[in-house]
């Protein structure tokens, strides 16, 4: 290891990079799983974000694997040490993660976790593989009707004319795309364009874990022929109901504070679509990263919730 | 016929000209876990324009990747490295093919001369509303490189088409494309989608041989 790398982690010394690493073949590809904690604990499953990658869970794993936990993470397809793919889907990625699942070789259902777009995925494993999923925690994904922050406003003919010719144009010449090379600190201020609260000791940690150094500088690992867009489909009314569905322990937590990359769901749009019995915190002065912004109190929620209903 | 290779993300896409002519090409795109026409079908025999057809990813002589992971987003461009290719055509769909045909059309309302809907495999997808999320299963042992990718059958045979989604894309169409009639619809086939889109005065039901009269003049 670099002594660039080593000064940059050596500033959050309470973030720890996985016990251990292993590839799942997910039918042709591989994707790259972490593990934090002792291998015969209780294992409980980790999805994270959208263009995010399993190390962004290095402050918040960590605390669970303290209170004895065996977490179990896994880069999406096309993100962090995962293996690129030719396409992408959500269905796709969901048959990942049962994948990922199945790795564990145990039958008994786990609890899984999930931010973001991996708590929407969390949220219908739990009813697609109901026998496998014991509790599911979602931190800032839960849908509301609105649909994301930055989705485009269908309506309006010359934002989706601007989004379909973006994104068509994008794919044309993708497949001769390479993400921009860029020092630590360069790769660490553009992130923080989309991660705006959290702060540039953590970016930069993330990029010695999410980019890697090649001959003219670092460059993230995700696959550079994703990107956002288009919004395709796909509506936040169809989720909606079929959270009332779930029975199983269910935790929400969300920050209140509004981000680029959050769902802007509120409080009070929230709780009432919950699974029956669920609990439910909304952090004040928290943004999106609820995990990373204040790991040590949604470590705490986490695991009282977890000692209860395991 | 002569086949060309399209480099297109990480696809290397065939595309097949059955036909040389004089006027703007007649691209087809063929249904569901189908593959292009080897010979100009008897519908399309009146056009005099050079006559193409594309493989989709997974399909024909295109590349068959693993993993699966098909949208009809992501044919959606496979047919716009085409346009790429040959700039304006008019497009004559197969089932799939006629939904990605009107998707790409409500992209790139500008650059298409027409699209003509036929019947064809994979005209429904999943329907029009999301029924039990379920994991889709392919057995590896099916999984053995060759075309058609029993991904893209699977998944997209289960891809939800929302009326309201194909008709944001038919008022791209009315919009921006400066026609007044731009969808001919042939098939006897009526999806949830294909009846919203029927609602707008540019899409309008009729026969191949006057659509393609029409888009001709184009």
């Amino acid at each position: 290891m670099s002594n660039e790398v080593d000064v940059i982690r050596s500033a959050l010394p309470q973030a720890r990079r996985p016990d251990r690493s292993r590839r799942v073949d997910v039918g042709g590809i591989e994707v790259s799983v972490v593990e934090w904690g002792d291998e015969m604990s209780q294992p409980i499953l980790l999805a994270h974000g959208g263009f995010d990658f399993a190390g962004t869970w290095d402050l918040f794993a960590p605390l669970l694997a303290e209170q004895g936990f065996r977490v179990v993470a896994w880069d999406q397809r096309g993100h962090g040490d995962s293996d690129m793919a030719a396409l992408y889907t959500w269905e796709a990625d969901m048959r990942d993660a049962a994948h990922v699942i199945e790795s564990l070789g145990t039958s008994k259902p786990i609890p899984v976790l999930g931010h973001s777009k991996g708590g929407g995925m969390m949220n219908q494993l739990a009813e697609v593989l109901p026998h496998r999923v014991g509790a599911v925690i979602n931190l800032d994904g839960i849908p509301n009707e609105r649909g994301f922050t930055n989705q485009v406003d269908r309506s309006d003919v010359k934002a989706l004319a601007t989004e379909l010719n973006s994104w068509l144009d994008h794919r044309r010449k993708a497949g001769q795309l390479s993400r921009r090379a860029d020092t630590i600190e360069g790769l660490a201020e553009r992130r923080k364009l989309m991660n705006p609260r959290l702060s540039i000791e953590w970016l930069q940690y993330l990029v010695t874990v999410g980019a890697r150094r090649d001959d003219d500088g670092w460059r993230w690992k995700i696959d550079p022929t994703l990107r956002f867009g288009p919004s395709g489909a796909w509506r936040p009314e169809w989720a909606i109901p079929r959270l009332r569905g779930l029975h199983v322990p269910y935790l929400g937590v969300i920050g209140t504070e509004k981000e680029e990359m959050g769902w802007g769901t509120t409080p009070d749009e929230a709780f009432p679509i919950l699974p029956e019995g669920a609990e439910f915190h909304a952090l004040a002065n928290t943004g999106h990263f609820v995990h990373i912004e204040r790991p040590d109190h949604v470590a705490a929620i986490t695991v009282d919730f977890l000692e209860r209903v395991l | 016929m002569t086949t060309t290779f399209l480099e297109h993300v990480r696809s290397r896409l065939a595309l097949h000209e059955l036909r040389d002519g004089h006027g703007h090409p007649l691209l087809i795109l063929h249904g569901l876990g189908e593959r292009s026409p080897s010979a100009i079908p008897e519908a399309v025999q009146g056009w005099k324009g050079p006559i193409f057809a594309l493989d989709f990813t997974g399909h024909g002589a295109s590349t068959v990747p693993v993993g699966g992971g098909y949208t009809c987003e992501a044919l959606m461009s496979d047919a716009d490295a085409v346009l790429a290719k040959l700039g304006r055509v008019t497009l004559l769909g197969y089932g799939l093919g006629g939904y990605v045909g009107l998707l790409l059309f409500g992209s790139r309302p500008t650059e298409i001369n027409g699209l003509i809907i036929m019947d064809g495999p994979g005209l429904d997808g999943g329907g029009g509303r999301p029924t039990s999320p379920s994991l889709l299963h392919v057995s590896a042992s099916d999984l053995d490189g060759s075309a058609p990718d029993p991904w893209a059958l699977a998944e997209l045979a289960s891809d939800i088409r929302p009326p309201s989604y194909a008709f944001d894309h038919v008022r791209q169409i009315e919009m921006l494309s400066n026609m007044e009639l731009a969808v001919t619809v042939v098939s006897l086939g009526r999806p949830e989608w294909l009846t919203a889109i029927l609602e707008s005065p540019v899409v309008v039901e009729s026969d191949v041989a006057t659509a393609l009269s029409r888009f001709a003049l184009l």
